[in-house]
Order: structure tokens, then sequence, then C-alpha cells
């Protein structure tokens, strides 16, 4: 029989993964697979989150189960304060961690171009270099075209400084090319963890039926952040076992700040190319109002998650990802904060100086977004669609019947 | 001087120190653990058993006092007591939106535990989360709270409590005092010399294991008995279940349970098989397979199952041992080969045809076998074929101190004024043997609570709402 010492960690952090698997595990996967063998045998947290229904679905937890399960973990810390078997006990049950070390790892393998993927693993580095690299490029674009950054005052017309049509083009094509490369990220992702994998013909014909009410429903636990509530609607942890709905709170703000941005540039863009009206536009127009609403959005919710962040129990979570959490946090900040500071200066001297900096923060936020932290948003979204599918599909163990 | 003294840091004591608080009493709570293994056998617990006439938001149906009743009846022969069980029942159908009031968060029952769906409302995150929510609710009225800090004995003078004398040698006085630290569970020197040795010459307590806290030492409990407090119960009877054999020695908790034993047979060392493994429902069963394997020589045993048995029972925490012929799986284990293949080959020559539905008493069963399988009888013949090690597995002891409805420790039938008993210090009272899944936490609760509320009346604070709802309980 094996020894009990199977169940305990590995120790030292050396690789113990390939000894029983079919297929070789790195050792945060078979880590995962170990603890995911716990806590089938216990269940006591199927209440909080996605996680553990997904878990009684498997006997066995394969690579891909792991990655799926990864990205499907909120980082609640909900199953951490609850469980009979984390630290000190013997079994060193910490699902929360054991999640986030594996969910990094698959932004990196499923990352596009795949070298590109090492950027995660110097996170600091990478924010660091894009925001310098963005802020020295239109530092020099404006003094190349301008011949300064300070000037007269020119009553907000950016395109005085750059032309609309080159904004669009280099903005344009920078943030498709982060969304080519986060769709392939995901794409591959998904094919890996697809529920219909095994090809059952009964699995094909009840996931086809699934899809539809999946999406709407997957669509609505990202809106509503609905694994950032608990399972009782009283939150997460954070310092401690207390619940608290800020960590929901601030993702709200963050996540509606960033849509309503989004959206002041759709609308703009509408403006621009549909009916004609060009910038600067007046502080009551809908591009305005809304780029200022999502500003502030973006302010609050940043600034709240990163209070979080230093908050945040250390057991939770692995804290070797601080850099990417707060780099990704720090940058969405910048770019709030100078884009509203540059709506209050685009009337006086200093317009091109502040323009300059805002988009060299937003280029910044751009080209890292499929190597930084915004993926977990990408990631857990395509995983909990596969989730609301898979539930909706029939379960294949027939255990508890009775 | 706080007004109550609660001594122990589980579910029971929790609940006596809040009623206790919110009668108005400063409070003072001791917990023999640290900080991070607080809560006893409480952290371990699953649900709680619970009456009721209609559906209430996570329990379907209905689950009457008297269904309950015969249930509690059934499991303990009739040993209990029926005036305090109904209490305990009828306490259980009122008592969750308190619970929710200092925190507790109830979930539908788990996959793979349908079968309690009617019975029993889980607690979501386990007890490990409700003995959080206590202990924050409880800060938070002011009850002060002291970890590490055992209780060796107590200083008591005609019946009445006085002081409490730690194992660091300090006097703690109160007005009042609930005993609620446990059974004796974890001593495992007492459990040794409760149930002796057997024919075989084995001290048949050596393999237990332990499910729960290491700390339920049984310290106070053998004072109070020594000190002539009246007791009730039989020290070998106890929540024992029958658990992977590789469970650590403590605090393995509910994933150790190995619950394919209804799926396929189970053999003794000597290759054996000892008992009905088909009797009936799993759940209503595995209480009383501690005690079987603990009369095995060794105490030891092995479930064994084929394929068709896999994915029918929840996942073992450990891997079984797994052969593509029987004849391996023996030698594997370790058994007598041919006694095994004999045990096997009689047991699948006796199957009778039927058909095979776990989620009734099906037809499956043996004929000409003894022990027969009366239910769930297949052929073992699917390779690959599993073992699992059985040993038994102690949840807590019944072993305790005799009470009342009001939870009052007594002295040669005197009821003390000021001492009171709650928890596995009094499950006894209810269970003198047997189990049904979650009604140590009705017990727990009931008790702990009503408890809490004496000692604190009896240091003269009243709770606001206790009268009419204990009135209920106890059927005025």
């Amino acid at each position: 029989m094996p020894p009990v010492a199977e169940l305990a960690p590995p120790k030292d952090g050396a690789c113990n993964g390939g000894v029983n698997l079919a297929e070789a595990m790195t050792a945060g996967e078979a880590e995962i697979a170990r603890v995911m063998q716990i806590c089938n045998a216990c269940r006591y947290c199927e209440g909080f989150c996605a996680v553990f229904p997904a878990m009684t679905r498997r006997l066995e937890f394969n690579a891909a189960d792991t990655h799926y399960l990864a990205n499907l973990c909120h980082n609640c810390g909900s199953c951490l304060y609850a469980c009979q078997y984390a630290p000190p006990h013997e079994f060193a049950v910490n699902v929360p961690q054991a999640m986030a070390k594996v969910r990094v790892r698959t932004y990196q393998d499923y990352a596009w171009p795949r070298a590109f993927g090492k950027l995660y693993g110097r996170a600091g580095l990478t924010v660091a270099f894009a925001l310098s690299g963005g802020l020295a490029l239109f530092m020099i674009l404006a003094i190349a075209m301008n011949g300064r950054l300070i000037h007269e005052p020119l009553a907000g017309n950016f395109y005085a400084i750059f032309p609309h049509n080159f904004m669009a083009l280099l903005f344009g094509s920078v943030f498709g090319f982060a969304i080519l490369a986060l769709a392939i990220g995901v794409v591959k992702f998904w094919r890996e963890v697809s529920p219909t994998k095994d090809g059952h013909p009964a699995d094909i014909k009840a996931a086809a039926q699934a899809r539809m009410p999946a999406v709407a429903e997957a669509v609505t636990d990202v809106a509503r952040m609905r694994y950032l509530g608990g399972g009782h609607g009283e939150g997460c942890n954070e310092g401690d076992d207390a619940f608290t709905l800020w960590r929901r709170r601030f993702h709200h703000f963050t996540l509606y700040g960033f849509l309503l941005c989004f959206a002041s540039t759709c609308v703009a863009t509408l403006y621009h190319y549909i009916w004609n009206l060009h910038a600067p536009y007046a502080f009551t127009s809908a591009p305005v109002i809304l780029g200022t609403l999502g500003g502030i959005g973006l302010i609050i919710g940043p600034v709240g998650l990163l209070w979080l962040n230093f908050k945040r129990d250390a057991m939770r979570g692995d804290v070797k990802q601080k850099a990417m959490d707060r780099g990704f946090i720090m940058l969405l900040l910048l770019v709030s904060v100078t884009g509203l500071l540059l709506l209050m200066l685009r009337d006086t001297r200093f317009m091109a100086l502040w323009l300059a900096i805002h988009l060299g923060t937003v280029m910044a936020l751009f080209v890292t977004l499929p190597y930084g932290k915004f993926a977990h948003g990408i990631f857990r979204s395509a995983a909990l669609l596969k989730f609301n599918i898979e539930k909706r599909m029939p379960n294949r163990l027939g255990l508890g019947g009775e | 001087m706080p007004d109550v003294l609660v001594i122990g840091g589980g579910n029971a004591a929790l609940c006596s120190a809040l009623m206790a608080r919110e009668a108005g009493a400063s409070v003072l709570m001791l917990e023999s653990a640290p900080k991070e293994w607080r809560g006893g056998n409480s952290m371990h617990v699953r649900n709680l058993r619970c009456m009721h006439d209609e559906p209430q938001d996570v329990l379907v149906e209905a689950y009457p006092e008297e269904e309950f009743w015969q249930d509690l009846l059934k499991v303990t022969g009739g040993i209990t007591n029926e005036p305090l069980a109904r209490m305990v029942i009828r306490h259980s159908s009122r008592c969750r939106p308190w619970m929710r009031k200092h925190g507790v968060h109830f979930q539908p029952p788990l996959s793979g535990a349908l079968h309690v769906a009617r019975t029993n409302a889980f607690f979501m995150g386990g007890g490990k989360a409700l003995v959080n929510a206590y202990y924050r609710s409880a800060e938070e009225l002011g009850v002060k709270i002291r970890y590490d800090s055992p209780v060796k004995s107590l200083e008591i003078k005609d019946g009445q409590f006085v002081a409490a004398i730690t194992e660091s040698g300090e006097r703690i006085t109160a007005k009042s005092c609930v005993l609620g630290c446990g059974g004796f569970e974890s001593n495992l020197e007492w459990q040794r010399e409760a149930w002796g040795q057997n024919e075989r010459g084995e001290w048949t307590a050596e393999n237990f294991l332990i499910r729960g806290t290491r700390f339920n030492q049984g310290v106070l409990l053998k004072f109070m008995i020594d000190a002539g407090a009246d007791s009730i119960g039989d020290p070998t009877q106890a929540h024992c279940v029958a658990i992977d054999a590789r469970a650590p020695l403590y605090d393995g908790g509910i994933c150790t349970r190995i619950d394919c034993v209804s799926l396929g047979v189970v053999v003794n060392r000597e290759a054996k098989r000892f008992y009905d493994e088909g009797e009936d429902f799993w759940p209503k069963r595995y209480a009383i397979w501690g005690r079987l394997v603990a009369q095995q020589p060794g105490q030891t045993a092995w479930s064994i199952i084929d394929q068709k048995a896999i994915g029918r029972f929840m996942p073992p925490v450990f891997d079984g041992t797994k052969a593509n012929t029987l004849e391996e799986l023996a030698q594997k284990i370790g058994v007598d080969v041919a006694t095994f293949m004999e045990t096997l080959n009689a047991y699948n020559a006796a199957c009778q045809p039927g058909t095979f539905d776990h989620t009734a008493l099906d037809d499956c069963r043996t004929d000409g076998v003894v022990p027969a399988k009366t239910h769930w009888a297949r052929v073992i013949d699917t390779p690959p074929f599993t073992a699992y090690p059985l040993a038994p597995g102690i949840t807590f002891t019944y072993l305790g101190m005799k009470t009342d409805e009001t939870a009052a420790v007594r002295f040669g039938n005197v009821v003390s004024s000021n001492l009171f008993a709650a928890g596995e210090m009094v499950a006894g009272n209810v269970l003198g043997k047997g189990y049904t899944a979650g009604v140590g936490m009705s017990i727990g609760t009931a008790f702990g609570r009503i408890a809490g509320a004496n000692a604190a009346a009896s240091a003269g604070h009243h709770h606001p709402t206790f009268e009419e709802e204990f009135a209920y309980a106890a059927g005025r």
C-alpha cells in the first residue's frame, strides 16, 4: 500500500510528478491533482464556487483538468479558511495557492507567440520596459513631429500634436494584435480542456444544446462577478476568515470603468467616421462623459484592488505573482490618472506633454495585455463558460445515488 | 471574575459562550488547543440533523419529530433517554435562525450525499467554517477567548463550581461554569484500558485511529467522574466507523472514509468475510463497521471491489491497491491467497441473478454463503480489482456526565446550580450506542445553548428569548 506520505506535499519543492501519472505533470499540476484527490473525498466546500462542483465530475485529474480548475478558481480564499486539512494539518491542503501557481503557468504556456509567455515570469520588468518604452516613444514622437512638448494653448486639439489617422492606426494595430494574441491563447486553452474532448456523441449533442444557455449564464457570472461573492453572497476573504464584498466591488469599478473607457473610444470613432464630428469634444459630449466616468472607475477600482493586494494573507495565492498583479493595477491607474489630467490640462500649454504621457501609458497597457494580468479575465471567462456547458451535460459518475 | 467560565472551544462550548453573552453575562472561554487547531471535533463536522415539518431552505420535504425519534431509537437499540432525545430533536427544528445570526451558512447537500438531503442541513465549508463564524461572532460580542489554556481540574464545593485550575496552575473563579471540552477519544491510554485485551491477547484499541482532534484527552471528564459526578455511558461505545488504515492518527476527518463496502466484499486478515456488506443502505450502516473491524484479528480488514464499482461511491482519499487478477490482489495485500480465493469463489458462486440498483434495497443477494450478502451482491469478476485497507476510526466517545433538560451536572443525583455540561460530555445521555449522521451536532447545539443560557441565569443574567424557544423544545 502506498505510504501516507504520498498525500503529504512534496518536500523541498522537488518535482514529484510523473510517478502515477500517464502524462508527465509539472510539480504545480501534480500538487493540484494531489489536493483535488483530498478535496474530492471531502467536498465540504462545494457551495463556495464552481471549482468544487467541477471537481466532483472527475475521479482523476490530468494536466488539462488542472489548467481548467486553476482558471475557474477566483482565489476568494473561502476554502482555505474553511479547510480542516489546511496547514498545519499534515495534508497541507491550500487550494487557492495550488491553483494560483498553475494559473500563471497557463497564461505563460498558452501565450502567443509562445516565446512571449516568458514575459509573465518577469512581470515587473515587462511593465517597466513597456511603460518606459511607451513614454519615450511618445515624447520622441511629439518632439519629432512638433519640435517641442510645451506650446501655446491649442483648445484641446490633440490632432494638432498627433494626427488622428496616425493614432488610430498605431493604437488600432497594437490593440488588434493584443486581441489576436489573447484569442489564439484562449482558443488553445479551450481546445485542450474542451467539454467534448472525449468525443462521445451524446456529449457532443448535449454540449450543443447547452451552448446558448451556458453562454448566457457565463456572461452573467462574469458581469456580476458571481464567484467573488462566496457561495453565501458575503464575499471573499482578504486578511483572515472574515468575509468582505470589497474585492468584488473594486473589480466592478475596474471592469466597468475599463468598459466605459472602451465605449468612449467606440463612440468617438463613430463620431469621427460616421457623423464626421471631430475632437476635441465638449465636456458634456458622450465620449467625454463616458471616458470621465470610466476614468473615475479606473481610479477607484485599481486603488482599492491595490490596497486589498497589500492586505491579503500571504498564505493565499502565490507571492511571486505580486509583481504581475501590482504592475497591471498600476498601469490601469496610470492610464486613468493621466487621462483625467489630460482632460483637465487639454486647454493649457501642457497638453502635448500630457498627451504624450497618457498615450505612453496606454501603449504600455495595450502591449502588455496579452502578457500580463489582463489575461486572467479572458481565461477565467473561458473556464466559466466551460463550467456552464459541462454542468449541463450528463454526469458519467453514479456515486451517491442512494 | 467573569460571570460564566466556558471550558472548551468546539461547537457546544461556543454555543454556550454565545448564549451566555447574549444574556448579558461576561464570559471567558478557555480553549486547550492553540488557535490554528481550535474547535475540537467541530472543525471536522459536516452537517446538522434537523427535524422539519415542511421544506426549509436547504432541506427538502419533511422530517417530522416522530421519524427522527424512530431513527434514533433504531440506531441506539433503545439505549437512549426519550425526553432528552425529543428535546434535542425539537430544538433542531428551531435553532438554525440563531446559527445563521452568528454567521453560519448552510448549503445544499453535497453531491454524493443526496441520501441525507431530507434529514441533514449541511454547513457551507463544513465545521471549520462554522467554528470560524462562531469565534468571530463571540469576539465581536465581547466574549474573552484564551487559546492554549488546558484546564486540569476544578474546585468544587458541595456540588457547586468555585474555580478552574489550568495546567499552568492558574486559578480562575467564576459565578458559573460550562464544561464543553469533549470526550476522551484522543486519549489512547484510556482507550486501551477501556477496550482491554481480546481473546487473542491483542489490545483491541491499539489499532484505533482518531478521526478528530488530538486535544480531547478527557482530562476533565476523568476529573469529574473521580469527583463523584454522576456518569453515563459505556467507555467502549463511540461513534466508530471503518476508515482507511493509512489515515493519520489524528484529524483524518471525513476524507478517510471508505464508502465502497456495500459495493463489494470485506475480508479480514485471514481472508474471510465476516458480516453482511449489503445489509442496508451504506449511510445507515457505516457507523457499525468500525466496531465490526475492531472485532477482527489485528483490528483490520480489506474492502474489495471490482471495476463495476468504480465511480459509484465517494472517491477515497488514498489510492487503493490494484491488480488484474484476484490472486494477484491477495498477494499484494498480503493475505493467504488460497483462503482469499476460496472466500471470493464461494461468494461469487452464491450471487443470485438480479437487477442491480444501488439506490434501492435491490434483489441482488447471495444464496448459500455465510455470512450472506443480502443486497447489491454482484459477482466480483471484472478487472482491475481494488482493495482498501480498513481500520476502526473513532469519532467521539459516549462516556459522559448524566444530565437532564437543564444541562446541569449532578452529584449523587443532586443537581448542581452553577455547573453545566454540553456536547460530547453529555452525548451519552442520548446516544447509548450507534450513530446517525449529524446527530452529534444536534446534541451539541441543543445542550450547548441550554447550558449557556442556564449558566448565565445562575449568574443572574436572563437570556431574552431563551424561555420561549426552550419551552417548545422541552415540550412544555
